[in-house]
């Protein structure tokens, strides 16, 4: 067109961006590359295309790894591990703060091969992605230099085997690698198989920044090559970004070995607009929202919730908007919306809308797309059910379904109304209204008048099936690191057998179970007897089954409001059952003598009190945080219960193992499903009483007495249960590990180990953090 | 709604809107008007990141650019030379040999903006032009003297030949909530005005709030505001970005309530090339491309043109240009 013509349409034409220096790198290496293991590079092997979705031309070719390589990196990063882990912090510190500057330095070839390799604006890689990458090693260079002073009680877990995904491919490394190998981890990590090429990159970055030989390893290729790291015995953490699907196989496949595991994986994140907002600052966050990145953002905001009073005019501008999203290249400047990664992922979006669009009414951009290359319009589908299929499943493309409410209550209920819990937007100018539902929300990260705001500095992550596990912030150092402490093989502790001659009272004592604040019979009408070490019956205790795990579950789900009481009161009751069970300690002292054989009841009744004040203590007093997010507002990485809580209590120690776990538990707001100690439940069981008198509302803690092997895959499997902690002195972490795939809730096992529970080990804020789910509200502000 | 177009027999490409008439006093809708800084800040923020143009794109964006230039003086020292001259640039703003590489027909700028004392020399000056001459009104620049007068002093204005006036609007109206009183000056002003056309300057800078800033513009394309305008170019803070776009989402739902479009004017601190492009893609994006033309949208810029012709030489000849070379206002 000449100037004349442009002058009379106004056209914005195109303004591409250069790939010439991200082809000259691929040129030099010949567009082939090997493995990134301890600190060289192998030859190209049996390789794969890995492509350009914008154009479908090849990029380069990619090594598969095969197990021989994925065991070479585990053994390269073992080797490197105590050495780098033995460096001061200070050391660490120089190292990622070279890998930040380099990344800035090269930041443009990293933005271009990166929107080349993935289809992505240039705008996002080279404003979003790639600055953030800087901003992570920077953030986490400062963790390192911080560790040996702050992070004293806690060490490296030692290797760990992270598998990133497609969508944000350096920035999903960054978020892996600098965390872990600031604590003193080294890394065997994957890239996905369509987006390879930004992390071999940084691979050579690594070397200039002096990253020694092994502590920062890359295998390339595909699935299998994550199944062969999730299933190295070598690696002691399995990091993940990805679909749900897989996350849950990876639970599977790691449970019982004792690695540790962190998984960010899928949402359907709410997005709602209350009649109060800006509702063209809405519309144009919903732009940040599910067209950022083509929609292929875990957290993108995918399913809009609009208040009623606005709703015609809030859709008819939002089509309007839809109508200025330009669709095409992704080296262009100009571009709102690139290229689908892959041919098969557009076709999974295309045929998902094909077949469950219809359930409401479909409207697309009329954006002309290019003739070749992954494209999809941008898409809205209103009038969706909250049962339609598309407002429960994640589509991972430019797909927005929505639906209208008419409350704020109502606002939530639909919002959590989905398994997933990854993130949510809320749109209001009403401070009241959007800092009471933010907490509301089944969410890790909530956004407040903005949306997708990420930082290093504040923790993401999700909770329900969207995993368990934050990246950024100290709570993200927790993922790489474990508290330094002693612990010893699990020894069996078996009760005391039935005597030969039984001296029984005359006057029958049976526990019974303890649900929803009231005494229950089990289910099953069986109970069994429980016999001194001098061979004295000392009562009955129930053996519950499913059914009593199913009614417990029901109480502590409907015990929600204690989730809501404020850290004073929950304090008071902690203080008064410590009160309470001392007025009665020495019947508890001489009660866990009789079930022990020992003599240390008193003592372990004191510890118990003790115990007690500490949570009635911390209950005031874990903090939440404001993070100093760079921008103008406030990122608040809020402590919030994790929701219900299954706890299979350590079996030496029938009252304080119990209160062990209880204590931190419901000081932080959970409720619980308590398994009292196998061999010895008539404490825990005792205990109910002082539950009672102490004024601890029914339905926070549950009590179930019978075999933990039995009753683990229920409890585990309880898709309402949000967390499952085994203590046991019965072998069981395995079996919970694995039943807890249902829901991917979270487990904390012992690993067939055991800790010294009358010492400081037994409690603290391990206990606390495995007692709280951080969730993170962002809040701009500003008039 | 679709307007008609009618092309007029000047030499530019004009369109033919019907006035903005106004409507009553909407005080549910006045009030409705929210307005969220950080997330106005981030959108204002990363338009120019999300939208660019290149080569003769850019070329012809900013030949656009002067096409909607008020080419403004507003000095006390200004006299009747002064102003001749400026609006000879105004009629001959691109150096013709530049034109003539561009391969584009004569363009002259939007209008040319004076006081009222200067508006003979300005019309004289233009006679045969098309340009029309715009004049600041009303007590420029504070608004403060007394009411009768500033009434009068739009007829004197309108009597000597102003075909655009830019009123001023009473800040205090703004800021202790009398929307009743903003509606009734800012009618009277425009009754005032007759066939001429009323720009309301909302001094935006002294409203304290974007919220202030998207009520004031509603109430004013209420009571008949053919162009709403950031600022006199004399308070503190002028045409800002997030300003601008709280004041064209406005006109965009003043449309969309009503069909009828109001125009917009930035005035002061647009100095660069890059920033006009900026704002034309703001403009686009916004607003649409109905928006891009000098009926309905204008920079109120004295510097600016200058460094456009720089960047349009710098197109032609592959080489930055130097400011000496270009004939000055």
């Amino acid at each position: 067109m000449t100037i004349k013509e442009i002058f009379e349409t106004m056209d914005y034409g195109t303004a591409p961006e250069s790939a010439k220096e991200a082809e000259a790198w691929l040129d030099r290496h010949d567009r082939a590359f090997g493995l990134f293991i301890g600190g060289s590079w192998t030859k190209p092997n049996e390789t794969f295309a890995t492509k350009n979705p914008a154009t479908g031309e090849e990029l380069a070719q990619v090594t598969q790894a095969g197990g021989d390589d994925v065991d070479a990196a585990v053994r390269a990063a073992r080797k490197a591990q105590p050495g780098w882990a033995k460096l001061s912090g200070h050391a660490r510190a120089r190292v990622l703060y070279a890998i930040a500057r380099l990344i800035q330095k090269h930041s443009r070839l990293f933005s271009v091969l990166e929107t080349m390799d993935n289809g992505k604006p240039i705008r996002e890689s080279r404003d979003i992605d790639i600055p953030l990458v800087a901003r992570h090693f920077y953030y986490h260079a400062g963790m390192a230099q911080l560790q040996d002073r702050e992070l004293a009680d806690r060490e490296a877990l030692g290797v760990a085997g992270q598998i990133i995904p497609w969508n944000f491919p350096l920035l999903m490394l960054a978020w892996k690698v600098a965390p872990a190998i600031a604590m003193g981890n080294t890394v065997v990590l994957k890239p996905a198989e369509y987006t390879s090429l930004t992390a071999l990159l940084f691979a050579e970055i690594c070397d200039e920044a002096g990253v020694p030989p092994g502590v920062v390893n890359i295998v390339t290729g595909d699935g299998e090559v994550g199944s062969a790291i999730t299933a190295h015995e070598g690696i002691d953490k399995i990091a993940f970004t990805g679909s749900t699907e897989v996350g849950r196989i990876i639970r599977k496949a790691t449970a019982g070995t004792g690695k540790s595991l962190t998984l960010e994986l899928g949402g359907k994140s709410p997005y709602i607009v209350f009649d109060d907002a800006d509702i063209d600052s809405a519309i144009e966050g919903l732009v940040d929202a599910i067209w950022f990145n083509q929609g292929q953002v875990c957290c993108a905001g995918s399913r809009l919730l609009v208040h009623e009073p606005i709703a015609d005019v809030f859709y008819d501008k939002l089509k309007a908007r839809m109508d200025k999203l330009r669709v095409g290249d992704p080296l262009d400047k100009s571009i709102d919306v690139g290229a689908l990664v892959d041919p098969v992922q557009l076709d999974t979006v295309s045929s998902m809308v094909a077949s469950g669009g219809g359930e409401g009414e479909v409207y697309q951009s009329p954006a002309k797309l290019p003739n070749a290359g992954c494209y999809y319009p941008p898409t809205l589908i209103t009038g969706m059910h909250p049962a339609a299929r598309l407002m429960q499943e994640e589509i991972f493309g430019p797909v927005l379904v929505s639906t209208t409410f008419r409350t704020p209550d109502e606002a939530v209920a639909l919002a959590n109304d989905t398994r997933y819990g990854l993130a949510a937007t809320l749109w209001s100018e009403n401070l009241n209204l959007a800092l009471d539902v933010a907490p509301k929300l089944a969410a890790g990260v909530v956004w407040v008048n903005g949306t997708n705001m990420f930082d290093a500095a504040a923790g993401f992550g999700g909770v329900r099936e969207s995993g368990f596990g934050r990246e950024g912030g100290w709570e993200g150092l927790l993922a790489y690191t474990k508290p330094k402490v002693k612990e010893t093989a699990l020894k069996p502790t078996a009760a005391h057998p039935t005597p030969n001659n039984a001296k029984v009272d005359a006057l029958d004592r049976t526990a019974k179970l303890y649900v929803g604040g009231k005494q229950a019979r089990p289910d099953g009408g069986y109970s069994a007897p429980v016999w001194s070490k001098a061979g004295k019956l000392l009562g009955h205790a129930s053996l519950a089954n499913r059914k009593d795990v199913r009614n417990a579950v029901e109480a502590a789900a409907g015990a929600a409001s204690w989730s809501k009481t404020t850290g004073h009161l929950r304090a008071q009751i902690l203080y008064y059952l410590g009160e309470n069970l001392s007025a009665r300690s020495d019947e508890f002292a001489s009660r866990i003598n009789d079930l022990t054989g020992g003599r240390s009841g008193a003592k372990e009744v004191d510890l118990s009190i003790d115990r007690l004040f500490t949570y009635a203590a911390w209950a005031d007093k874990y903090d939440s945080a404001a993070k100093p997010v760079p921008m103008r507002g406030v990122a608040l990485a809020m402590n919030e219960p994790v929701g219900v809580i299954g706890a299979f209590c350590p079996d030496e120690h029938p009252l304080l193992g119990f209160i062990s776990l209880v204590a931190p538990a419901i000081a932080m707001g959970n409720r619980v499903v308590a398994v009292a100690s196998e061999p010895y439940p008539l404490a825990a069981t005792d205990f109910y009483q002082v539950l009672e008198t102490s004024d601890v509302p029914g339905g926070v803690v549950n009590i179930l007495t019978g075999s933990h092997t039995e009753l683990a895959p229920t409890l585990a499997g309880h898709l309402n249960v949000d967390a499952v902690w085994a203590h046991s002195g019965a072998d069981i972490s395995s079996l919970v590990e694995y039943e807890s795939a249902g829901n991917l809730k979270r487990t904390w096992v012992n690993n067939a180990k055991t800790l010294d529970w009358t010492g400081p080990d037994g409690e603290g804020r391990e206990f606390l953090a495995q007692s709280t789910e951080v969730k993170t509200v962002w809040v701009p502000y500003g008039e | 709604m679709q307007l008609d177009k009618a092309t007029t027999t000047s030499h530019l490409p004009e369109v033919v809107e019907p006035r903005n008439p106004g409507l009553d006093l909407d005080m549910n809708w006045v009030r409705s008007a929210q307005a969220n800084t950080s997330a106005i800040e981030r959108r204002a923020g990363t338009i120019g990141t999300r939208r660019t143009v290149k080569k003769e794109y850019q070329a012809a964006w900013l030949l656009k650019a002067i096409t909607m230039i008020d080419l403004t003086t507003l000095s006390g020292d200004d006299t009747e030379n002064r102003v001749r001259r400026l609006c000879a640039k105004a009629a001959h703003p691109v150096r013709h040999d530049l034109l003539e590489a561009l391969g584009v027909d004569a363009i002259t700028t939007g209008a040319v903006c004076v006081y009222h004392d200067m508006i003979a020399a300005a019309v004289d000056a233009l006679d045969g032009t098309g340009i029309p001459v715009a004049a600041v009104s009303t007590g420029f620049p504070g608004g403060l003297s007394p009411y009768h007068l500033r009434v009068a002093e739009i007829g004197e204005s309108v009597k000597a030949g102003a075909r655009e006036v830019d009123i001023v609007i009473s800040r205090r109206h703004v800021l202790t909530g009398n929307w009743q009183a903003l509606y009734d000056e800012m009618r009277e002003f425009r009754e005032a005005c007759g066939e001429a056309h009323v720009k309301a300057i909302l001094a935006t800078g002294e409203l304290g709030t974007l919220r202030n800033v998207a009520r004031a513009s509603v109430v004013c394309m209420m009571a008949g505001a053919d162009f709403i305008k950031t600022s006199t170019g004399k308070e503190s803070v002028n045409a800002t970005l997030p300003v601008s776009l709280v004041m064209m989402r406005a006109i965009r739902d003043y449309h969309a309530r009503t069909g009828f479009r109001v125009g917009y004017k930035p005035a002061g601190g647009i100095s660069k090339a890059k920033d006009a492009l900026t704002y034309l893609a703001l403009v686009k994006e916004e607003l649409g491309d109905d928006w891009l033309s000098p009926h309905l949208f204008r920079f109120g810029a004295s510097s600016l043109l200058g460094d456009i012709e720089r960047q349009l030489e710098h197109h032609v000849t592959g080489h930055y240009s130097a400011g000496y070379r270009h004939g000055m206002g």
